[in-house]
């Protein structure tokens, strides 16, 4: 299997399970937890209940308590009784927050689903706030609800809500769009710089000053498949979208690589000198790592969005075998070069209904099962392999050098179960 | 509105979730948005359970708010029913759907399902975790409970032990073991492992055994009124608590009181010689009322410690944790904020913390050693060895559990016998430590040099050097001076200092302050 072989029949036109039922994910909220980390000088205020404060603790684990640049104001009796001085009380807390932390330049208002519900104007509360805190301070805001965003869909909602307040530009450059650890981001520019691609900017940038702007002359790469909203924001100012498979494993990374690189006229022998040596090592990496991977099957629950290119990734180079990718939701028009890529014969299913699924699961008896933490522990019990997924969020696993991490992170449950000789007391 | 970065309890629903995964045959239907869910996870991450909470959400979005809620509701409540045919069913609402006002319970007692269906109001802008999990026992058991003739053996119940507990599962076994040596066995315990049909027959036991009020309280004073059920009030915690517990049990029974307390060791160990060097130890406590109260007594009488502050961080114990902080001649501290909590720690300055996860990072930040005694807690404090904390070996777990962070006696001594030895000078801390810890006896730090790691010296000889500096030669004159009293050495030459206007302090001054004082 080769990369310059595309399977004969792409998934791209599969039929699609879509289903409503009770959906065990995350909601957008979560995505605070990497964002904080990537943008370094903004605070992200969520407007909601308690259950989103124990969310976002029981969620970022000991990270809470490095300082964190999060919080949540909590809606107590008052402010729903009468909503005339919600938007008092939020000022008088931003202000607070302001004075304690001085080094904070851009605070995001986080919409949970108590403040929808309530239709608390959270956009005028920002518009307020940023006349009262400029030029210091900027004030933007988004949503973050389960009503309507599931995990990963809170970066996109976040990011989408920064670009209407990006500086035009009519220079001809490249945007990077997608939260991606430094490390990662480093080798990704560096990459280009190699081709010759030195205009490059990143959205979201690590702070509020680094340069960034937007016109109509630029063309943005997704790093992220769950950025549908944020595309949709940087076309209205004139971007145009290049689509390509998304950066995971050798050949993932390749072809993105490459679709950049066509669009900006990289001859062949500049783009084979760029590639070629993290190329093989990336194969090897991955080679070496999915030795246990090869043969088995897999299973994806929906979470992130990731599941159908790294399906492609796992299926493509590590030869697995995929039973079912669950995703919480498909746009066509941005995984269609994976779904491409990905050999017909896996259900796609769209939304959740977890019981439902869990029938089809365990009526298939994958070799693994890719899901979330509150399903992880009750599948092992019932001689399920898992892989949680939410680490694949957290971890470095884009471009070439991190290929055979990623490919280590799904053999790693396997290998373990191979290693241990016990047998479960329950 | 209030600014929130920590929360010591979840909201509501996640103690109605407490009951229901440490109960069988129950299932509970929660109308919540998606992402609630997520709760699922402290019970099968933390908790490690190996099944999923019997929880069915409704999991509505945007596009459902209006009339199709009820019907999402509805749909949910019946499939679940199909699903896992339980024995009885809790439905209630989290905090984005009693905004929407769908009432469950109404929705559902119109369904004639063919089992109890029990609705639960639980205002989850005023109320917290605790009180969700308190009144959802409370009302399972209001339903299904009726009065029932009494076992001819003497029986108890054990009451409010649930999922996510701290310590909950080695406490119900200690209890067990405790009541039968009495000649006491266990009726039904509740809600831990308990079905529905097990809570119809509550009412057979002789008396209640009240181990948690904070998620047991309002079940026990209704068996009280309705069923004619006594319940204890002495939370079996400590060595004291312990016996005054049985005793207390004799007085409900009649039956005498048996103990045995072959097993006990912390009585001894505490009394041993190696336990001196806790005398007078500064503790401050915090948690949930219960387990803040039981340790108190215990830091008092049974390891000899000062207890310099207390409080906790559930409103509904505000009252008994006033009066035992008035007791023991300290501001009591009710809150639920933790940065008042980290403001009170650094004030007082304790030279141990016994307090839940969030104090342990407190503590680390501080660099004062800490030990947990009260959820909130991590995945570490669910462990896999029995560690009770009631009864005899609750005892002997906590008097481990206290002593293991702070710098053992001996090993403090040879510390500063061989203090200008190269291995063993005052930077380099224990070996159990990682080199980070500075020890730290009665009297107060040592005059560390400003690259002191621990926060609280620091600030503290920031503080009190503020208008005097030490010399050199005076600083090392200082360090032969014995440890035990170094502090107050150098807490005295620096009033001395003061007092004559002077600046700097050198050898001079430093027993001129001694000569001084010692008049």
């Amino acid at each position: 299997m080769s990369f310059d072989t595309p399977p004969a029949a792409g998934c791209r036109d599969a039929p699609i399970l879509k289903q409503r039922g009770q959906h065990e994910v995350f909601c957008g909220l979560t995505g605070i937890i990497w964002l904080h980390r990537k943008m370094q000088d903004a605070f992200f205020l969520v407007v909601g209940s308690r259950t989103c404060a124990h969310l976002l603790q029981s969620a970022a684990g000991v990270m809470i308590f490095a300082e964190p640049r999060f919080g949540t104001v909590i809606l107590e009796e008052t402010d729903l009784a009468g909503l005339a001085d919600a938007q008092d009380e939020l000022e008088r807390e931003v202000a607070r927050l302001l004075t304690r932390r001085p080094d904070i330049r851009q605070l995001f208002l986080v919409g949970s689903c108590p403040s929808e519900v309530i239709k608390l104007d959270l956009a005028r509360a920002a518009e307020r706030l940023t006349l009262t805190h400029s030029p210091h301070v900027r004030v933007l805001n988004y949503s973050g609800s389960g009503i309507e965003t599931t995990f990963t869909q809170g970066e996109d909602a976040c990011l989408a809500s920064m670009v209407p307040t990006l500086p035009e530009t009519d220079a001809r450059q490249l945007m990077l769009v997608g939260a991606l650890p430094d490390v990662v981001e480093d080798q990704a520019l560096e990459l280009l710089a190699q081709m010759g691609i030195e205009a490059v900017c990143v959205l979201p940038t690590r702070r509020r000053d680094d340069p960034l702007s937007v016109g109509p002359n630029t063309v943005f790469a997704l790093t992220q498949p769950f950025l549908g909203d944020t595309l949709t924001a940087l076309e209205r100012r004139g971007a145009r979208h290049l689509p390509a498979p998304f950066p995971f494993g050798e050949q993932g990374t390749t072809a993105w690589l490459r679709a950049v690189a066509d669009e900006f006229g990289v001859d062949d022998a500049t783009f084979e000198r760029v590639t070629a040596a993290p190329r093989t090592r990336a194969a090897r990496a991955v080679t070496q790592a999915a030795e246990t991977l090869a043969g088995k099957s897999v299973f994806f629950f929906p979470d992130s969005q990731l599941e159908i290119p790294l399906a492609r990734f796992l299926t493509r180079e590590c030869g697995m075998t995929a039973i079912e990718v669950g995703a919480p939701f498909i746009h066509k028009s941005i995984v269609g070069p994976d779904l491409e890529l990905l050999e017909t014969g896996p259900q796609l299913a769209e939304g959740q209904d977890v019981d439902c699924q869990l029938d089809r699961c365990r009526a298939a008896r994958p070799d693994l099962t890719v899901c979330g933490l509150g399903l992880a522990n009750p599948l092992e019990a019932e001689g399920l392999a898992t892989k949680w997924a939410i680490e694949l969020v957290f971890t470095p696993v884009h471009f070439y050098e991190q290929a055979g991490d990623l490919a280590g992170l799904f053999s790693r449950p396997l290998r373990r179960r191979a290693a241990l000789r016990l047998e479960a007391a329950e | 509105m209030k600014l929130t970065l920590w929360t010591y309890e979840g909201p509501p629903h996640v103690g109605a979730m407490r009951v229901a995964t440490a109960m069988k045959g129950l299932h509970y239907v929660l109308h919540a948005p998606q992402g609630d869910t997520y709760a699922d996870l402290l019970f099968t991450m933390i908790e490690r359970r190996n099944h999923r909470p019997p929880v069915t959400y409704t999991t509505f979005q945007a596009r459902d708010l209006g009339a199709d809620t009820a019907n999402l509701f509805k749909t949910a409540c019946q499939n679940a029913y199909d699903r896992f045919r339980p024995e009885a069913m809790i439905v209630g609402a989290s905090c984005t759907a009693e905004l929407i006002q769908d009432d469950p319970g109404g929705m559902a007692e119109t369904m004639g399902l063919p089992v109890p269906v029990i609705a639960l109001e639980l205002p989850s802008y005023q109320r917290k975790e605790n009180f969700g999990a308190d009144e959802t026992l409370f009302r399972i058991i209001r339903a299904l409970a009726r009065p029932a003739d009494r076992t001819a053996q003497i029986t108890c119940n054990l009451i409010g032990a649930t999922g996510l507990g701290f310590r909950h599962r080695d406490d119900m076994t200690e209890l067990t073991g405790l009541l039968s040596d009495m000649g006491i066995s266990v009726n039904v315990t509740a809600p831990y492992g308990a079905t529905p049909s097990d809570i119809k027959r509550l009412g057979a036991a002789h008396f209640n055994v009240l181990m948690y009020p904070e998620t047991g309280e309002a079940a026990c004073r209704w068996m009280e009124r309705e069923l004619g059920l006594p319940f204890t009030r002495t939370v079996p915690i400590g060595v004291g608590a312990t016996r005054d517990f049985l005793t207390e049990i004799s007085v409900l029974t009649g039956l005498p009181v048996r103990l045995d307390e072959s097993r006990l060791r912390l009585p001894w160990y505490s009394a041993s010689v190696d336990s001196t060097y806790l005398t007078g130890k500064r503790v401050f406590l915090f948690g949930d009322g219960t387990h803040v109260a039981a340790a108190a007594r215990i830091a008092r009488d049974e390891m000899g410690f000062e207890v310099v502050g207390l409080g906790c961080y559930n409103r509904e114990m505000a009252r008994p944790i006033r009066a035992l902080a008035m007791e023991y001649g300290v501001e009591p501290l009710i809150t639920d904020d933790y940065l008042e909590v980290e403001a009170t720690i650094e004030a007082l300055a304790p030279e141990m913390i016994l307090g839940t996860q969030m104090e342990r990072m407190i503590g680390k930040r501080l660099g004062i050693p800490c030990a947990v005694i009260s959820a909130p807690v991590h995945v570490q404090d669910f462990p896999a060895r029995y560690s009770p904390q009631m009864g005899i070996e609750g005892a002997n777990v906590i008097f481990d559990t206290w002593v293991h962070p702070l710098v053992m006696g001996l090993e403090e001594h040879l510390l500063h016998m061989f203090r200008d030895d190269f291995e063993f000078h005052d930077a380099a801390g224990a070996s159990h430590h990682g080199g980070a810890h500075v020890a730290n006896e009665a009297g107060g730090p040592a005059p560390q040099p400003a690259a002191s790691p621990r926060g609280i010296s620091a600030k503290e000889n920031a503080q009190a050097g503020a208008e005097v500096i030490w010399l050199a030669d005076a600083e090392r004159e200082l360090r032969k001076i014995p440890f035990f009293v170094r502090g107050k050495a150098r807490r005295n030459t620096e009033i001395f200092a003061t007092r004559k206007g002077l600046r700097e302090i050198g050898i001079d001054t430093l027993y001129e302050a001694k000569a001084h004082y010692a008049r």
